[in-house]
């Protein structure tokens, strides 16, 4: 793992230089799913209620990200599972117990709590009804129906102690298998796509959906105890902090954490509301929920929005124009330029913004390098059309007045280009902006953010308030630069065809 | 003023100009003459530096032109072509001033320059005002010799400035560009395809054929002793409506 070591060095430095960050918030990070909000909102109000201020950065990823951002510093705790990090975070190591896993997680900085008394183990679960039709009640009844049809979600499909695990170890012969959302699945069980899939033993769902959760007969999946991870030089920076952490060890149960889920889940309660109410319950602590009303929640995913934009698509302006330019004076140069510009933009655009992760983290500035190389393409090949398509009379007229390369470029070249090259910065911005609802995959909020949580929650309102913002500031951009054409294109070019 | 010693170019191995020298007469009219494809826009190309010969130099004020004095020699020097070439995001006045402005002119210099050439070309003073596409092919050209002579250079180069006009317009504007020309008194070099139309401006014609020059003289000597039987061929080969008609009415 070159990067962790990187992420290290850059940490040990950034550790170095930044001493007099001690007062930021404690960073909470969590899962993209309803449970890891929940805990990450527990966690938060557990530190406030400490009297340290805390934010939550709610629904982050999957456990690569999180892990990450942890080592680097990106967050300081964020609720994980043993079986989690024995079978995927420090895979391959020999962890016969709590006091291995514990050191071996020391080697990275990193620290792990006491179980807080709830097991989400990964169980499969089928319909009631579809599970009794075809008589299995344990995954080695599975084998015997081979046409039965899985559905899983991506990280059960991918890793170890995933499916390809639990198949080899039942010696299961299922070929219909594919890779869904996990809050897709239940709907897909619903309404039969999909026999099987994957589910978490504290999910609000298995009695919502009349779910039948197949025995473990065999003993495949390990223990999925929830913990806190946290940063060594959390618990030296603000002791108060852990220890305020600590005071839920062995606390919930699993019937508490279904019922949480349920709350969030199933009756919409917000995480915040739902974990403030365990807290008080249990601990007798009161609320320190931030309570965010519907509207500043709209202006802060604007506001995200529009930085994630702004800073991207201005960047990719920047650069596009000079390298279009360059691509129009050295034919050949221009063939590497367009060619790489256009490799970019064959790569998915969810992909590009999860390689950016190794390289900078979560957040914002990953997601805004990744939206720039989405841009440059349009910009770049516009430019170098715009010029490229200038009648040789014209330039050669320019050139016969004695006006030197450059000024060629800014007096007749660029503005004879202005339409084409504004046409390619509006398809970059329209493109952007429709992107950059997936940066909340990676921590980066805006619009992507309700869209995300209105999934997860199977929310058609939630996710509207995602996608229609998104699509009228598309059409804002779109409409905006139309005024700008008229600013910008001369007066003359707009004139084709008058007499 | 302007001399060709042994220019030639050639084109992907097509030679366009064979080895040629050209002395062009200062204060007086030359007119670059031939059929499609005998090396006159070349000729005149290389003169502007638009081209680089491959072999031979062009001297232009007893300097030869090259990469570190083109520049300089093109300010002095006019171009106009057969549409123009007018840059269309510019009005009619942006485009006379653009060097003007470029060069630091202040306004009333302009002003009054490009009065000089509003009152030489005859052009509407409110044209000024319009963009190249609201204008008509013979305004366009107007203004396009306007931009040639703004910064007063000491020779214009013409590649068919008059080609692309109907023939009325054609026929006005030959009339007034040779008033312009007689006035300005400066060496003009121009390119045509009409003979009738070098024989009017032409002081001194050059006749091209095949990427060579052919012959060199008056149109009187060009008439009288021709250097080449095509240059008689060619000198016939313009052909008049009434020659049509008579030959009709013959019985």
């Amino acid at each position: 793992m070159k990067f962790l070591r990187l992420a290290a060095l850059v940490l040990a430095f950034g550790g170095l230089a930044l001493p007099a960050f001690a007062q930021a918030p404690v960073k909470v990070g969590s899962k993209k799913f309803t449970e890891g909000v929940i805990t990450g909102e527990l966690a938060t109000q557990l530190i406030r209620a400490a009297g340290v201020p805390a934010v939550h950065k709610r629904e982050m990823g999957g456990t690569r990200v999180l892990w990450s951002a942890l080592v680097r510093g990106d967050i300081d705790v964020y609720p994980e599972y043993t079986g989690t990090i024995s079978q995927e975070i420090l895979a391959g190591r020999d962890l016969p117990d709590a006091a291995a896993m514990r050191a071996a997680l020391a080697e990275s900085g990193i620290r792990m709590s006491a179980p807080l008394g709830f097991n989400n183990t990964y169980a499969l679960g089928m319909k009631e009804t579809r599970a009794q039709q075809v008589g299995v009640r344990t995954i080695s009844d599975l084998a015997g129906h081979p046409r039965l049809s899985f559905g899983f979600s991506n990280e059960f499909l991918d890793r170890e102690d995933g499916w390809p695990g639990l198949r080899a170890h039942y010696g299961l012969p299922q070929t219909r298998v594919r890779g869904l959302d996990h809050d897709l699945a239940y709907r897909g069980l619903e309404s039969g796509t999909i026999d099987v899939t994957d589910l978490y033993s504290t999910d609000a769902e298995i009695a919502y959906y009349d779910l039948r959760v197949l025995a473990d007969d065999r003993h495949y999946f390990p223990d999925y105890q929830a913990v806190w991870l946290y940063r060594e030089d959390l618990e030296e920076d603000r002791p108060e902090a852990v220890v305020a952490l600590k005071r839920l060890e062995g606390r919930v149960d699993e019937s508490a954490m279904v019922r949480m889920n349920a709350r969030a889940k199933l009756e919409r309660v917000p995480e915040a509301k739902v974990a403030a109410d365990f807290l008080q319950r249990q601990l007798d602590q009161a609320s320190t929920a931030e309570h965010i009303g519907p509207w500043r929640r709209f202006w802060r995913h604007t506001r995200e929005h529009l930085v994630l934009v702004a800073i991207s698509l201005g960047a990719a302006i920047l650069a596009g124009i000079p390298l279009g330019i360059l691509a129009s004076r050295r034919p050949r140069l221009g063939q590497f330029i367009l060619a790489g510009a256009g490799i970019i933009q064959t790569i998915p655009s969810l992909a590009l913004l999860v390689f950016m992760i190794p390289l900078l983290g979560i957040g914002g500035p990953p997601a805004i390098v990744a939206l720039f190389l989405y841009s440059l393409l349009p910009i770049i090949r516009n430019t170098y059309t715009g010029l490229h398509d200038i009648p040789r009379p014209t330039l050669e007229s320019a050139e016969a007045l004695g006006l030197e390369p450059g000024s060629r470029m800014r007096l007749v070249e660029l503005p004879l280009a202005a339409s084409t090259i504004l046409a390619g910065i509006k398809i970059s911005a329209v493109i952007n902006v429709g992107t950059a609802t997936l940066g909340a995959l990676i921590g980066a909020g805006g619009y992507g953010q309700p869209i995300l949580t209105g999934i997860r929650l199977d929310d058609l309102g939630l996710i509207l308030q995602g996608a229609v913002p998104a699509a009228l500031l598309a059409l804002l951009v779109q409409g905006g630069f139309e005024l700008l054409e008229l600013a910008v294109v001369p007066r003359g070019l707009r004139l084709k065809g008058e007499k | 003023m302007l001399e060709l010693e042994s220019v030639a170019k050639t084109y992907a191995g097509l030679q366009a100009l064979r080895p040629t020298d050209l002395a062009v007469p200062t204060g007086r009219t030359t007119v670059l003459i031939g059929p499609s494809g005998c090396g006159k826009s070349t000729l005149l190309r290389l003169m502007i530096g638009l081209i680089r010969a491959d072999t031979g130099r062009v001297v232009f004020d007893g300097r030869e032109l090259g990469p570190e004095n083109l520049r300089q020699a093109r300010l002095r020097m006019g171009y106009v072509i057969q549409d123009g070439g007018l840059f269309p995001h510019l009005t009619a006045r942006g485009n006379v001033e653009l060097m003007a402005r470029h060069l630091g002119w202040n306004k009333a210099r302009r002003a009054r320059r490009l009065e000089e050439m509003v009152e030489l070309t005859q052009l509407w003073p409110e044209v000024l005002d319009r963009y190249p596409a609201q204008l008509s092919g013979g305004q366009q050209q107007r203004v396009s010799l306007m931009r040639a002579l703004m910064l007063d250079p000491a020779i214009l180069l013409l590649d068919e400035p008059l080609g692309a006009l109907d023939p009325v317009i054609r026929y006005e504007m030959q009339e007034e560009l040779r008033e312009i020309f007689r006035r300005l008194d400066k060496t003009v070099i121009m390119v045509t395809h009409d003979m009738g139309e070098a024989g009017f401006f032409g002081d001194v014609i050059v006749i091209m054929k095949d990427g060579a020059i052919l012959q060199k003289g008056s149109l009187q000597e060009l008439v009288d002793r021709p250097a080449d039987p095509f240059i008689g061929t060619f000198i016939q080969a313009q052909r008049h409506p009434f020659d049509t008609l008579s030959e009709r009415s013959r019985p």
